[in-house]
Parts: structure tokens; sequence; C-alpha cells
């Protein structure tokens, strides 16, 4: 285990005796070109066609920015908020066993399954400020719908199961010993959440936010209906995406898309570089 | 420290796991629990450390009432059978953890913890190896770092469940050997559970045996052998052999021919006869013995296991010969325990 040199990563590991590498390999790289790769590079190409001068000037383009901007702030902080209470809710689940338990585990794979733009014309409903919650909230001065702010709760509301779903079988095969152990040294409840639990979770929670933040990042359905799509203010990079096709601008609308693409590949690999970082080290 | 179980009773779920369990532990002492699974073993060690909390009963340390302490004050070192080390820390950090989480002026410096730790290091025989995570260790050396980290608290006692359940023959062979050499230098009071008596005799001053949920006999190695008081423990520690008999006026009769064995005090009526298969001596003419057919012979290491058919039941019962003794190839074989014990049947 010592002496497995970090740059293994770079060369073919010797296959094992049991048949198939060649195969499943060939398979795999066939079939990753074809459904992503493929789709991927006619979107460079197209954006190519463009031209670095007008390339730049889309890229730069104070509305291409911002509309960058706020998707990407709003599903990181949507993602963080994820992190928070959708660990909290696959505690509860793992954890507690209480009446309805199944139901509620249930229900967390709604926004998996529920097209998204009803999502989104529910939670405009709600938020709208004449809508349930907005009605309570206009007096406060809060403004959620047609704001980010509507944005950040959609992405929150589509992002939750992402978080649940991976977190919640690491919490289950956390030992119970682990725990006693540290009770038996001393550790009160905080100090064995903070310094032996939440550790051992860390990678799973890191996967978590990786795929609440990529989703949030491309999602399109429930968030138009919410964010009132204000250039500058609250439209989101797929929609203007959308706009430039509408307007048959078909090399302005890749451009953006190939700008989205090469900020979130690098987001996930990072996250991705993180994540076998931290397995490396905790085995 | 002394540690006292006061009629101790412990029920999960109404199925009751321990009736009525009493027991004294002499400060430094090394004790084993030994019993066979469900025996009741493991949960008396929890209701020690505090991992459970007693039906009725109480439990002492020293004068004061445990019971009523949470696990974190009672201030007890845990050893469990799968180390249960903190994967995502060094071996240093695992055996400061202890003393990390301390509160206000109880806490060492970093630099003391660090000490600390390679001294306890050092004791178990790992020097060198702070900066290894758990995955990197091999299963005898994790839980030598369990065990450091459970005496990095000065514990009042130290709990070992099972602590060499997971590891291969030899490892533990070694490890009981060191854990003996590591509780004469530092002489906490230890108490282990094990399921493996010959770990149990071996390495205690004394044996706790337990049996579905009760004490059965409490003592040294010797006198849980040579003297056990039920047949249980007769039973369960060492090979032992039973045969039903019949006492009469102060002599044990099977069927209707005396054996040769007086038992002036003994009460009247069936009960078993038990006694050690290597305990026995030969005789050529039985007058007054046990005598059998050869039903089966094995040859067990260095000497010879002969298996007996005794009698119209045909009772069998196992006795142990030299290698080279003629008895070996006869066909019936008479013989009469040198040392034995007779429990009335219930």
């Amino acid at each position: 285990m010592t002496t497995a040199p970090a740059k293994a990563g770079w060369r073919f590991r010797q296959p094992s005796v049991i048949p198939g590498f060649g195969l499943t390999l060939g398979f795999s790289l066939a079939y990753l070109t074809l459904i992503i790769l493929i789709p991927l590079s006619g979107l460079i190409w197209r954006s190519a066609a463009l031209g670095w001068a007008d390339f730049w000037a889309i890229a730069t383009d104070r509305r291409t920015i911002n509309a960058l901007e706020i998707s990407f702030g709003t599903a990181f902080i949507a993602a963080m908020v994820n992190v928070v209470f959708g660990t909290i809710v696959a505690w509860v689940l793992v954890r507690y066993s209480f009446p309805g338990r199944r139901i509620v585990d249930a229900m967390v794979d709604l926004p998996f399954a529920l097209p998204t733009a009803v999502a989104g014309i529910a939670l405009t409903t709600l938020y709208a400020p004449n809508g349930w919650l907005g009605s309570l909230l206009a007096p406060l001065g809060i403004k959620v719908a047609y704001t980010p702010l509507g944005i950040i709760i959609a992405l929150i509301f589509i992002g939750l199961p992402f978080v649940v779903r991976t977190v919640q079988p690491i919490m289950e095969e956390i030992d119970k010993e682990v725990e006693e152990v540290a009770a038996t040294l001393g550790a009160n409840r905080f100090q064995t959440i903070a310094r032996v639990l939440l550790p051992g979770l860390a990678p799973a929670i890191v996967t978590g936010f990786a795929l609440a933040f990529a989703r949030g990042v491309g999602e399109y359905g429930s968030v138009i209906f919410i964010a009132g799509n204000l250039p500058y203010k609250s439209e989101i990079a797929p929609l203007l995406i959308v706009i430039r096709l509408e307007e048959y601008n078909y090399a302005a609308a890749t451009a953006i898309a190939a700008i989205m693409l090469a900020l979130s590949f690098v987001m996930l690999l990072v996250i991705n570089l993180v994540q076998t970082w931290s397995r490396k080290r905790y085995g | 420290m002394e540690v006292r179980v006061a009629n101790v009773r412990k029920e999960f779920e109404r199925f009751p796991a321990l009736h009525d369990v009493s027991l004294d532990i002499k400060s430094g002492e090394l004790i084993a629990l030994l019993g066979p699974s469900g025996s009741g073993k493991t949960t008396l060690l929890r209701l020690i450390a505090g991992l459970e909390r007693p039906t009725k009963g109480r439990i002492f340390f020293g004068e004061e009432d445990a019971s009523q302490k949470s696990i974190q004050e009672r201030n007890v070192g845990f050893v469990f059978q799968h180390y249960a080390l903190f994967r995502h820390m060094t071996v240093a950090d695992n055996i400061g953890f202890g003393l990390k989480v301390r509160h206000g002026p109880s806490r060492p410096s970093a630099q003391e913890i660090r000490r600390r730790a390679s001294e306890l290091l050092d004791l178990v025989q790992l020097s060198g190896l702070e900066k290894r995570y758990p995955a990197q260790l091999s299963g005898g050396q994790r839980q030598r770092v369990a065990l450091a980290r459970a005496m990095a608290i000065e514990p009042a006692v130290l709990l070992l469940d099972e602590p060499f359940g997971a590891l291969d023959a030899q490892v533990r062979r070694e490890l009981r050997r060191w854990l003996r050499e590591i509780h004469d230098a530092t002489g906490h009071t230890t108490v282990f559970v094990t399921h493996d008596q010959e770990e149990a005799l071996e390495l205690a001053d004394r044996v706790v045996v337990m049996s579905q949920g009760s004490i059965e006999q409490v003592g040294t190695a010797d006198e849980i052998y040579d003297t056990p008081n039920s047949p249980f423990v007769y039973g369960f520690i060492g090979e032992s052999s039973a045969l039903p008999v019949k006492v009469e006026d102060g002599q044990v009769w099977i069927a209707d021919r005396p054996i040769g064995l007086s038992a002036p005090h003994a009460p009247q009526g069936e009960a078993t006869l038990f006694f050690r298969p290597h305990d026995v001596e030969l005789v050529e003419e039985c007058n007054g013995c046990i005598a059998g057919t050869v039903a089966a012979s094995r040859r067990v290491a260095g000497t010879r296991r002969v298996e007996l058919e005794i009698g119209g039941e045909r009772q069998r019962v196992e006795i142990e010969l030299p290698v080279d003794h003629r008895a070996a190839q006869k066909s019936r074989v008479a013989f009469r325990p040198r040392r034995w014990k007779l429990f009335p049947t219930a």
C-alpha cells in the first residue's frame, strides 16, 4: 500500500486473469464517444467556427458574464445549502425510526421524478408576492420570486436528493463502535460528530455537492418560471443560450455553451481530484 | 481501581441478558469473562463501560456509584474486537484523541499530547508509526494502536471485548503474552471478554465463567480447572467425560455394578459422574471399575483418544491413553477415574 506510486493512474494496471478487460474497455470508450464526446466536440467545433475575436466578444459581453455568474453562483449557494440540510435529512432517515419514515424517504426522490417545469410553476405560485409564502415574506422586504433568491430556492429543491442519496448509504455503514469508542475516550456528542463522523462522511458529502452543483448549473425548466429572467439580474446562462437559439444566432449559443462546458469540466475535475486524494488518505 | 458489580440485571426488550450478576474486581487485577456466545459476557463488559444501562442493580468504581455517571465521565478504556480506529486520523492522532477532546486545564498541550502518543507507541512496540493511517497497518498492529488509544486517558479500568478475536492464531498467542507484560508493567485494572478458554486460563489472574446470563464460577485457572463447581463448568472448561450413574449406600453404581468409587457424602439417587479423559487409571481385573467396548480410537498429538461404550445403554465416554499402551489394541478396556466429581441429576 505504501509502495504504490502516485503515477499509477497513468499506466495500465496488470489486468487480472479473469478475461474481459479489453472488451469492456473498448465498449466503454466507444459508448462514451458516441454518447458524450461526439455531441460535445460538435459544440466546440461549431463555436470554433466563430473565430477567436467574435468568440471573445461574446464571452466578455456583460450579459453573458452576468448570466454565467448567476448560474454558477446560485448553483454553488444552493449546493452548499443542500450539503447542510441534505446531510441532516440523511442522518434522520438513517438513525431514527419514526412513523412515516418510509414515506419521508420516498418523498426525498420526488424532485427527481417531477417534471422540472411543474416544480418551477409550483414554487413560483408559492413565492410570488401574492402567494402563500411570498405574501408572508413581502412585508419583511424579502422578495423571492423573480430574483436570484428564487433561483436558489428552485435549485435547492432540485438538488436535495443528490446529497441525501449519496450521503445516506455511507452513513448507514458507519460503525456504531467508532462512536462508542469516542464516547469512552471522553468526547461529547458534538465532538464525536465534528471530529469522528463528519470527516468520515466528507468524501460522500463532496460527491453529493458535486452532483447537486452540476445539476444546478445545467437546470433550466424549474428556474425560468421563478427567475423572472431579467437580463443582467436574474437571467441564467442556459436561458441565454435558448434566447440566442431563438434568434437563430447558433454561433453565440454554442459559444456560451462551450464556456459553460469548460467551466463545469474544470470544477468537476477539481472536485474529483479532491475526492481521490481523500480516498487515498483514509483508505 | 476496584470495580464492584452489585446485583445487576439487564433486559433487552423484555429478553433477559443478565440475571442478578454480582462480581468484585480487585484493583490491578486482570480478569477474564469466559463463556459461550449468548452467555452475557459482552453485555456485562458494556455495562461496566456505561455503553448500556442496567435494568436493575449498580456498578461501583471504588466507592463511587458509576451507574449514575455518563460514559464520558466514567473514564474507561474500551477496546473492540474490530479495533474501531478512526480511519481518517493518523496513528498519533488516534492515540491522542482522548486527550484532545478534554476541556480546560485538564487538556495537555499539543506538544505534550504528541509526546504521550509516541511514548505509548513505544510501549505497544510500534515506535515510528505515528504518521501512518490505520489502513496501512496489519490487524495485530491496529489492535495495539487501539490499546494505546485506550490507555492514553489513564483509564480507571481497561475493558477489552474479544481483543484478539479477529486475529490469526500466531498473532493471537504473541499478543496474549504481550498484553500480560503490558498489564504487569502498567498495573491497570483490566477486564477482557473471550470465548477462548486457553486465552482466559493462560492470561487472567481470575476467570469468570458465565453461562446463560449468570456467573457460574469465579476463580483462578487452577480452581476453575481442578474444582469446577457445576456440570456446565466441568463440561465447558477443558476436556471432560460424563456418565449417568446412581448413588446408593455411599457407593457409585453404573446399572447394577459398583464401580469402585465411594461417595459417602453424595445424596442418594441419580447423578452424573464427571472426569477428565486424561485423569484415569487403567485396571486389569475389573473388580469395581468402569469397563467398556472400544468403539473408536484416534491418535491426537502425543496421546491416543479411545472412545468406549459403557454398559447396556451404550453410553459413550472418552479416555486418553499413552500412544504405546497395549490396552489400545484390546477390544475391551477397564478403567477407574483418578479424579472425578458427582453432580446430582436435577
